[in-house]
């Protein structure tokens, strides 16, 4: 035990509430970095796909078809109007129920979808559809006389989307994007509702086995989430500003 | 197209009895004229007079009720129009200059010829830059719209349209919101334009200007053509009272 593992030892054996059992038992050090490293990969990958939901979403919903536009409007409905949580269960237990399984070791049956498959589902669809209106309220702010010189231009819908709406429209959404993927990353804590061995559950995990780490990992959580929303809001705030154009909206 | 025997001895743009109404507004009534190859014609007239909404139907921006538009024996009122191949003939500047603002001056111009013609890269540039100076806008390539003067920026947009190289120009009261000391340097574009031979079609309130470059003058009230000739005798012996009150407020 070094210097740093033995400080928090001895602390825990002074203080039994402030037992920081993940800094001097590698065990739970590891349970640590793998809750945080399930978060990180839930976070981006979830991100990802909730954003390319909503673009795609909007184009959508300028479609010509009126079916086309009401099945859009259902699906955002649907997943902005339910809590996350009961999205996650209905997902996981319900439609699990309906995915087909395999069996890698022959007697032991798995869901093709597993139950990280399950919650990135689940949550890009959950942020996906909060996406589309906000992008949907970007591209509301392009001009149309800007689009009608594209098209005068020769181009068609999706060359317009694509080359003008859309690089007009994220500048004028990322502020509410960017409030969306936050409460995306802090969203995927209830993925633990169907197990999905995250930060959280890694959490819980280590103060079902020793109850004296409680706070301890309570207060790793708000560190934890901090600095991770802290990076993407950072990262949200420096493209903001590289798509800022000179003499342009200010 | 098989159908299509037009020869450049015909007119390039030819209007025929074109109807058109927003609503219950019966804003176009049955509007006739043509338009020859290197032809300049101005429509002047008052405001809402169904000038701008004409020379959009041109370009199928608008669609018509009823009535024919050809641009080079090509049916614009067609369901069946390749809007692409309309487009590719037909350049449009507009009032507001409506630039791409995040695109560079160089990249406005460059943008439909390399995502719709998918010309090359080299290729596209080097005309783009040919375009820019013809404009007389040599060291802004790099400025965006944002960091452009209206004056600078409609003659990017004009820049921009010639970089399909169309072979007829629309022009939607292209100096109605100028600041007037700009105004000159866009006629000046136009006007180097209209002598290169490029067929033009302007919607406008210069009537020096009008005088100045077109080969015809088109008066339009309450959707018809009044009265037209060409400038020489337009201004001066025009017969209907109602462009004689329009000139005589304007002049």
């Amino acid at each position: 035990m070094n210097a740093f593992q033995q400080y928090f030892f001895d602390l825990a054996q002074q203080h039994p509430k402030w037992n920081f059992i993940y800094f001097y038992d590698p065990v739970q050090t590891e349970r640590v970095i793998d809750g945080l490293w399930m978060t990180l990969q839930l976070s981006v990958i979830c991100v990802i796909f909730s954003v390319i939901i909503g673009v795609v979403g909007a184009w959508v919903q300028g479609a010509h078809s009126k079916t086309v536009r009401l099945l859009m409007q259902g699906y955002i409905q649907f997943f902005r109007n339910t809590p996350p949580l009961v999205q996650l269960m209905f997902f996981y237990f319900a439609l699990g129920q309906f995915t087909p399984t395999y069996s890698p070791d022959g007697w032991l049956e798995v869901p093709i979808i597993s139950n990280v498959g399950w919650a990135i589902i689940s949550l890009s669809f959950f942020a996906g559809a909060f996406n589309v209106e906000i992008f949907r309220a970007g591209i509301e702010a392009v001009p149309e006389s800007t689009q009608e010189a594209a098209e005068a231009l020769g181009m068609n819908r999706l060359q317009i989307y694509i080359y003008v709406v859309l690089p007009l429209a994220f500048r004028v959404t990322l502020p509410a994007l960017n409030n969306n993927l936050v409460n995306l990353v802090k969203t995927t804590t209830q993925a633990l509702a169907i197990a999905v061995p995250e930060l959280l559950y890694q959490m819980i995990s280590i103060y079902n086995d020793y109850s004296t780490a409680q706070n301890a990992c309570m207060l790793f959580l708000f560190f934890a989430y901090i600095v991770l929303v802290g990076i993407l809001v950072f990262g949200m705030h420096r493209w903001e500003r590289g798509m800022r154009i000179p003499g342009y909206g200010q | 197209m098989s159908d299509n025997d037009w020869t450049p001895d015909q007119p390039l743009v030819s209007i025929r009895d074109v109807h058109k109404s927003f609503g219950n507004l019966e804003v176009l009534k049955g509007v006739t004229l043509d338009v020859m190859k290197g032809e300049v014609i101005c429509i002047i007239g008052p405001s809402g007079s169904g000038k701008s909404t004409l020379i959009r139907c041109v370009n199928a921006l608008n669609t018509i009720d009823s009535g024919s538009i050809k641009v080079e024996g090509q049916e614009v009122h067609d369901p069946n129009l390749d809007k692409l191949d309309l487009r590719k003939k037909v350049g449009m500047v507009f009032q507001q200059y409506n630039l791409f603002p995040h695109k560079t001056a160089l990249e406005n111009i460059m943008m439909a010829p390399l995502k719709v013609l998918k010309q090359p890269q080299a290729e596209v540039e080097e005309r783009a830059h040919k375009l820019i100076k013809r404009v007389n806008l040599g060291g802004k390539e790099n400025a965006y719209p944002g960091e452009l003067s209206g004056g600078q920026q409609q003659r990017v947009a004009i820049a921009r349209s010639l970089a399909m190289n169309p072979d007829v120009m629309l022009f939607d009261e292209v100096t109605a919101a100028l600041d007037p000391e700009t105004v000159n340097e866009v006629l000046l574009a136009i006007k180097d334009l209209a002598q290169d031979g490029m067929t033009c079609i302007l919607v406008t309130h210069e009537m020096g200007f009008a005088r100045e470059v077109a080969d015809h003058i088109y008066f339009t009230d309450r959707g018809v053509i009044v009265e037209h000739g060409p400038p020489a005798t337009f201004f001066t012996e025009a017969k209907d009272p109602r462009t004689k009150e329009f000139l005589s407020q304007i002049l």
